[in-house]
This record gives C-alpha cells, sequence and structure tokens, in this order.
C-alpha cells in the first residue's frame, strides 16, 4: 500500500481523524458512530491513492428503510480506493443491502428510503437527481447468481458499451478480448465468442459476468456473494481474479465465507443487525478484533 | 392395521394391501391416464374421420353399372352400404348422378341387384350446371368448331372441349375483359361523379341557391354530360352483350350427345363439361394424375354452383388474408399492451382488476364481438369514414356506403379484437417470468429501463409472446360467427385485383369456416356435398396447421436462442 504520495495536490477535504493517521494504514482504526464531517461537493480527486485517507466511497450516517423497517442503521463508513473490502456478518444484517446502496440498485425495490450520505469522490449520490445511469457505469455490480443474457458470450461482453451508444466494431472487439483476458476467461472462449453464453459452466458465467462489468471500466466493483453458487475450484479461480483485478479498481465484496474474506480482502467490514460493527484492516479484523462480536462471528460461536 | 378388532394376519395383510392401494393413489393414475386418452381418442377420432374422407374424395372411383330385379339398369358410384339391424337386409347408397332426371342418390336393397358390371366406356362428367353425369358417349356434333377428333373417347371428348375452350378465350374472353373495363369506368368513374355532382347540386340548392344560379346550371350540364356518357358506356356495353351472345350461342352449339343408363339421350355443350373421364378404364397412374389436378383445382380455382363444386380458391384466400390482418392490427397492440401490463404497471388494485378483465375478455362469446364489430367498426367507424370520405354516396335517399358495411378490413379487426386478450395475456405473462436477476444484471451495467425491454427482455420473452401469437391464430382461423355480420359472404371474388390499390380492404370476402357451414346446412342437396365438406373441412384444418406450425417452428428457433437454462 502506497501512502507515500498522500495529499500532494488539490483542495482535497477528507475527514480529520483519518487523515491524520497518513502513514500508517494498518492502524487506521476507522469510526463507528462518529459525526460526519462534510465534504465540499467541489473537492477535486487527487490521482488514485490507496488508504482510507483517500476513501472513494464515504457513508456518512446512512439509514435504510424497507417500508417502516430500519435495514441500515447510521452506517459510517469508508472504503478505501483501489483495494478489496470484504462486508461480512451473518444473513440478513445489511450487507447486501449496503452494496446495492452503492449504485442505487434498491431504487428498484418499492419503497425503500435512505437518509444520510453516500459520497462517491465526494459526490453525493443518493440525490434524486443523480443520474442512475452514470453511476451505475461508474459503479459494476456482479451478483450471487450470474446472470449471462442469452445473447452470444460477445455480445454479453459488449452489452454494457453497446447500450452506451458505441457502435464502432473496432472499439467493442478491443474491449471484449480486454475485459474477457483481465477476467480470465479469454483463452476458454476465444475460439466460440459468437455461441450463445448460456452454454458456459457454472464458474465461466460468474467470470463472464465479472468481465460484463469491467467491460465498462467501471472505478468500483461490487460484488454480491459472487462465489456462493459455485464449486471450490471456480471460487478459487474468481479469487485469483479478484486479486489481478485489485488495483486497478476497487472491489467490494459480501461474502459469507471467512476464509474467502480472510484471502482476498484488505479491508473488512462487520456488520451485524443493520449497523456497522468493526471495521478495520483484514488481517486486524481476523486477528485481533477490537470488539466482542466481531471475534465471536469470525470464530464461529455465533452467526 | 386398519381395524380395530383384533385382526388375523390374513385379513391384516389383505386391509394392508388395500390400504397401500389406495395410500399410493392407484386409481387416480388410472383416471388420469384413462381421461388423457379418453380425450387424444376423440381427438385423434375427429382428426381420422375428417383426414379419411377429405383425402378419399377426389379418387375416381368406379363406375358400376347395377342391372336391378325389375329391368333398371343404374350407372352408379357406390358410396355407402348398410344393414338393417332387425331384418338384417343390406342395403346400398348409390350415387346416380344427373339430377335433372330424378334424384342423384338412391337407396337400393341389395337383394335387388342382379348384375353389377363395369363397363369400361361409361363417363363420369363433370359439369358446369347439376354437378355430375353418368353415361355413355354416343357422338359430338360440333358443326362450327375445328378439331381432329381421334383416339379414344376419352381423348376425344377432352380434346373437343379443349377446343370449345380455346374458342371461348379467343373470342368471348376480350369481349368480357372489354366489359369489364366499361363496367369499371362506368361504376368508378361516371356514376361516382354522378353521385359528387348531385350530391354538390344538392348542397348547393340546400344552402339556397336557385335553380337558375350559375354554379347550378353549370353543375346541371356537368350531370346531362356524365348522364350522356353513361348511356354511351351502357350502349356499348349492350353492343358487346349481344356480340357475346351471338358467339356464346354459336360455341354452344357445339355438342357431345350422351345416352345415360335409361336410353335417356342428352346432349351437352361441350364448354359446359369440364372434363369427362372414364373411372372403369383408367390405370392407377392416371386415376393418381387425375387425384393431384383435382386437389390442385379445389385449391387454386373458383366455386361452381353456389359453392357446391369446382374449387375454394377465394375461401383460401380470404380466411388467410383474414388472420394475416388481424395478426397485423392485434398483436402489435397486445405485444404493447403486455408490455405495460408486465412490466411498467405498478402492481396494485388497478393493475389486478385490468388483469382480471383481460383475461376475462378472452371468454367472452365471439358473437358478442361480432355485434361489437357491427356496431362499431361498422356503422360507427365505418359510417364516419364514409361521411368523411364520400358524403355523397350516403344521403337519406342513396345508399351505396363503401366502408360503411361489413368488409374485410372489419372483420379482420373484429377479430383482432377477439384476439387481443390472449396476446396481451401471454406477453405479459412471458414479460413477468423473466428473473428479476436478469433485469438487475442489466440495470446494473448503465442500461435504462427501455434498453433493458428492448435488449434483453423482449428476445427472452418472444417464445411466449409466440405462444400467444398461435393460439390468436388458430382462434381467429377458426371463428366464423363474428365474421357472418361483419363482412363475409357466401360467394364473393377474392379482395384482391391488378387495380390501385390491389388489396381491397372495402370488399367482402369468402371464408373456409362459414363455407362448412353453408355447404352442409343450407344447401338444398346436402348429400352431394359430403364429400366437398370433407375436403373443406380438412382444408381448413391444414390452414390452420400450417399457420400454427409455422409460428411453432418460429418459435422453437427463439426458444433455442433465448431461453436461460438451468445454471
Amino acid at each position: 500500500m502506497d501512502t507515500t504520495k498522500e495529499k500532494h495536490a488539490g483542495p482535497v477535504v477528507r475527514k480529520p481523524v483519518v487523515a491524520g493517521s497518513v502513514g500508517a494504514p494498518h492502524s487506521a482504526v476507522p469510526q463507528t458512530q462518529q459525526p460526519s464531517t462534510e465534504p465540499s461537493p467541489e473537492a477535486q480527486q487527487p490521482p488514485r491513492k490507496s488508504s482510507l485517507t483517500d476513501p472513494i466511497v464515504s457513508c456518512r450516517r446512512l439509514c435504510l428503510y424497507y417500508g417502516t423497517a430500519q435495514a441500515l442503521f447510521d452506517i459510517d463508513l469508508d472504503f478505501p480506493r483501489g483495494e478489496v473490502t470484504a462486508l461480512i456478518g451473518p444473513s440478513g444484517c445489511g450487507k447486501s443491502t449496503l452494496l446495492r446502496c452503492l449504485n442505487r440498485m434498491n431504487d428498484l425495490i418499492d419503497g425503500v428510503r435512505t437518509t444520510g450520505n453516500l459520497l462517491l469522490d465526494g459526490e453525493d449520490i443518493l440525490q434524486p437527481n443523480i443520474d442512475v445511469i452514470t453511476l451505475r457505469r461508474r459503479v459494476g455490480m456482479v451478483f450471487q447468481k450470474a446472470t449471462p443474457f442469452p445473447k452470444s458470450i460477445y455480445e454479453n461482453v459488449a452489452y454494457g458499451l453497446r447500450i452506451a451508444g458505441i457502435r464502432k466494431r473496432s472499439v467493442l472487439d478491443a474491449a471484449v478480448e480486454r475485459s474477457l483476458r483481465r477476467a480470465a476467461l479469454w483463452d476458454e472462449v476465444k475460439d466460440r465468442l459468437h455461441e450463445s453464453a448460456l452454454g458456459l459452466s457454472g464458474g465461466q458465467h460468474q467470470r463472464l459476468c465479472i468481465a460484463r462489468a469491467i467491460a465498462i471500466d467501471p472505478e468500483i466493483i461490487l460484488m454480491d456473494e459472487p462465489c456462493s453458487a459455485l464449486d471450490p475450484r471456480s471460487t478459487t479461480r474468481i479469487e485469483d481474479l479478484i486479486a489481478e483485478l485489485r488495483g486497478q479498481y476497487t472491489i467490494i465484496i459480501v461474502t459469507h465465507n471467512m476464509q474467502q474474506a480472510a484471502r482476498v480482502s484488505d479491508w473488512a467490514a462487520f456488520l451485524y443487525e443493520g449497523k456497522l460493527i468493526e471495521f478495520g484492516p483484514t488481517t486486524k479484523i481476523f486477528t485481533a478484533p477490537d470488539n466482542k462480536q466481531t471475534e465471536d462471528y469470525i470464530t464461529g460461536r455465533f452467526g | 392395521m386398519v381395524s380395530s378388532k383384533a385382526p388375523t394376519p390374513e385379513t391384516s395383510a389383505r386391509s394392508g394391501r388395500a390400504m397401500q392401494f389406495w395410500r399410493r393413489g392407484e386409481p387416480f393414475v388410472w383416471a388420469s391416464g384413462g381421461a388423457l386418452t379418453m380425450a387424444l381418442s376423440l381427438a385423434v377420432a375427429m382428426l381420422l374421420v375428417v383426414v379419411f374422407n377429405g383425402a378419399l374424395v377426389f379418387w375416381p372411383w368406379p363406375l358400376m353399372e347395377v342391372h336391378l330385379d325389375d329391368g333398371r339398369r343404374l350407372l352408379a358410384i357406390e358410396v355407402d352400404r348398410q344393414s338393417d339391424p332387425h331384418t338384417n337386409q343390406q342395403r346400398i347408397k348409390y350415387k346416380v348422378a344427373n339430377k335433372e332426371f330424378g334424384p342423384d342418390f338412391l337407396w337400393v336393397d341389395a337383394e335387388r341387384v342382379t348384375e353389377v358390371s363395369y363397363p369400361p366406356d361409361a363417363f363420369v362428367l363433370e359439369r358446369m350446371a347439376f354437378l355430375n353425369y353418368h353415361g355413355y358417349l354416343k357422338q359430338f356434333v360440333t358443326p362450327t368448331l375445328d378439331v381432329a377428333l381421334e383416339g379414344s373417347p376419352v381423348e376425344q371428348l377432352a380434346s373437343a372441349i379443349a377446343a370449345a375452350q380455346r374458342r371461348m378465350k379467343t373470342e368471348i374472353e376480350p369481349i368480357l375483359s372489354a366489359q369489364g373495363i366499361l363496367e369499371r369506368r362506368l361504376k368508378q368513374q361516371v356514376e361516382a361523379q354522378m353521385l359528387k355532382v348531385k350530391y354538390q347540386r344538392r348542397k348547393l340548392i340546400a344552402a339556397g341557391a336557385t335553380p337558375e344560379q350559375e354554379d347550378v346550371v353549370l353543375l346541371n350540364q356537368r350531370l346531362q354530360q356524365l348522364e350522356a356518357e353513361r348511356k354511351e358506356l351502357l350502349a356499348q356495353s349492350d353492343r358487346l352483350s349481344a356480340e357475346r351472345q351471338r358467339l356464346e350461342s354459336d360455341i354452344r352449339s357445339n355438342v357431345a350427345v350422351f345416352v345415360d343408363s335409361a336410353g335417356r339421350e342428352k346432349s351437352m355443350s361441350l364448354v359446359d363439361i369440364v372434363r369427362g373421364y372414364c373411372p372403369n378404364s383408367m390405370t392407377i397412374g392416371a386415376k393418381l394424375r387425375f387425384y393431384v389436378v383435382k386437389v390442385w383445382e379445389l385449391i387454386w380455382t373458383d366455386p361452381r354452383e353456389s359453392n357446391q363444386d369446382g374449387g375454394l380458391f377465394p375461401a383460401i384466400f380470404g380466411t388467410v388474408l383474414m388472420v394475416m390482418l388481424m395478426a397485423i392490427a392485434c398483436f402489435p397492440l397486445g405485444v404493447l399492451a403486455g408490455i405495460f401490463l408486465g412490466e411498467y404497471a405498478r402492481e396494485g388494485v388497478v393493475v389486478r382488476t385490468v388483469r382480471i378483465a383481460v383475461a376475462n375478455l378472452a371468454g367472452i362469446p365471439s358473437i358478442v364481438y361480432g355485434i361489437f364489430g357491427l356496431g362499431f367498426f361498422v356503422y360507427v367507424v365505418g359510417g364516419s369514414l364514409d361521411r368523411w370520405l364520400y358524403p355523397e354516396r350516403v344521403t337519406a335517399d342513396i345508399q351505396q356506403p363503401v366502408f360503411g358495411q361489413g368488409c374485410i378490413l372489419w372483420a379482420s379487426l373484429t377479430l383482432g379484437l377477439l384476439t387481443i386478450p390472449v396476446v396481451i395475456v401471454a406477453t405479459e405473462e412471458a414479460i413477468r417470468t423473466i428473473p428479476q436477476s436478469i433485469r438487475e444484471g442489466s440495470y446494473a451495467l448503465g442500461a435504462t429501463k427501455f434498453q433493458t425491454l428492448c435488449r434483453v427482455l423482449l428476445p427472452m420473452s418472444s417464445p411466449g409472446i409466440m405462444t400467444g401469437f398461435i393460439l390468436a391464430m388458430a382462434r381467429a382461423a377458426g371463428e366464423v360467427a363474428p365474421l357472418m355480420i361483419t363482412g363475409m359472404l357466401k360467394s364473393a371474388p377474392v379482395p384482391v385485383s391488378t387495380q390501385f390499390p390491389f388489396i381491397h380492404l372495402e370488399r367482402k370476402f369468402m371464408h373456409l369456416g362459414y363455407h362448412i357451414l353453408d355447404i352442409s346446412c343450407k344447401s338444398p342437396n346436402v348429400e352431394a356435398n359430403q364429400p366437398m365438406i370433407y375436403a373443406t373441412t380438412l382444408l381448413l384444418l391444414v390452414i390452420v396447421l400450417s399457420l400454427c406450425s409455422t409460428a411453432i417452428y418460429l418459435r422453437n428457433r427463439m426458444r433455442k436462442r433465448y431461453q436461460l437454462r438451468a445454471i
């Protein structure tokens, strides 16, 4: 993790507490229930850096309600740029809900209401005037159940580009190949790009969905239990893939698999009953959590 | 143990078996299997009856000369044989044809038949009038026909008929087409103009113009011109008619003289004979050829003798054209409505009510749609169109509506209305059954709702939508009741011509379904029509099945492409 170039340019307004921990990334103890300081909306982003001092997404007192039932309670959380953050917690704790806030997927569900702020590069993406189409281009998503479209492999990967209005064959070809290579699928499918994507295996489906997501070059990739329906071998491939994508993309992954979280993530956030219990470097969360609940969950004593 | 009394081992075993028998649902399995078998065998039996009888209609059955015990002789085809259940006596139904001399079907007790022979020179004639004739060729009288009569009697007859037809073609047809042109000019130009001028004059007078006013006088002059033109055209047409009659009677004087089994002579104009053949001397190859020719004729020629004979081309064409028009009218509308219901409408009381209402619409008796079509399409829409486009045709004293009458357009729209619920329901179901995860996958890539719909949902739901089309088409092709009051005729030419706009939607049309009804129930000679009924039914089945199987083929291709497999 490179934090040496911290704060070299631009009027970056960051949370003072976090900014104070520059240089010791793994000691950065993230806040829980910390009073939020609003960053100025016109904040200019410095080039990519990795540490909590430069979060790509920040939740500020984020609450979410399904109708009258509250699902998220005052989440304050910074997702570090270019790294892998794992959201862990028992079922129903709000991990997926939180994840789906990040690209406003919850909009599709009737009666969902949010309060608080969710800042993507300083811009509050929960505002109604935010263009969700643009947002979703910046924040890609891979689902628990791979959902390849009933089209050819090529068309699946090119889908995001096509709906963005790109028609040039050469651009599409290049993007498809690049994405498939990055998703480690190219060698398996390069001879049958124009066959139906439905003929691939389950693991290939999921990698195809990852290729599809990265074809439009998002800044963040959300992964909602991407391996829960896959066999161990496919899971390994996806995990390797996550490791490779690390650095190029910010990855936020929801997982029930503690080993997986420990293997793939740099940071981990433990949620319980809609509240953020603890957030910190994965090594710390898994070896010396501050919170008793976290420890119990990780060691399998509940959840 | 079922019994509360202490059972012996034997009875307990038996009752245990009985219990198991019921518990396993053995009777239920049998009942369900039986029900399926029953339904299938009924359907198959119906199909077999139709196919068997329909397929055998055009086979040239042997013509037998039957000697009866009273010395009578019949030249007939055996069509049926029954035995009296009480006396066990057999009786035979013969088709003796020759309708002009009496009934064309006869029941004869089998014991009265003394001798049966198959004379090789016995002719069956298909005629333009009076249906078939059975008899022996006696001679030709061809005073005004240049034809070399050689070969067998059948060949002679064929060449004589061909020569007569040739003369008809070269001499009569030009006159007919000239008359057709005159008629069109008369109807479409002169008379239509006269109606318009009269209408203008009436309007002027109603607006307070005096008969001496300049425009009125002008109109009157124009009217006189047109009247003169009309008279001229009529006179021309009459001259042509006279000429045609002269020529026709000349051609008609060429006759073939036949003798029937009772020795009665009958001379028939060659042009009145469609074809003659001797079934008893035909080889199998010739019979097959004959069969193919007959089927061809059925499909591609016009009917004769008020639908009892001849072909079915206008009916086939009308049926197919109507189904196509129906499809064009109802499918886009139904699919769009289904998309809205399935994808855009927010679930709630209103949507649920609409859904129930749409489903119930499909159950309304078709005649109700017919009445609605008559009231709405014909009178309201058609009437308004007429008042707008042809005001001169629908005044108080002149009623020559163009669109304000039953026609193929209104019939198709009525059927479209009838089938639209099926399409809506199918589309909605198809869209709603697509898993939400597919939509989310698309939205997550930055697609809008519309893009998702066009690029993912519609292709994926296309097999389901096609199923709706198939059901709709099958229903529309077989529906007759609403058509009877919205534009179907017993007999009408095809609503297509070489004149602009080529497809005349304001014309009436024929329909196979009504054709069946017509010849089976509304004809004075149902017995003779029986083969035709079977043939028509078979044809209707074939058309519906081929329309549907085309759609099913398309659907299966789509299904292969778009259906999600279990992952």
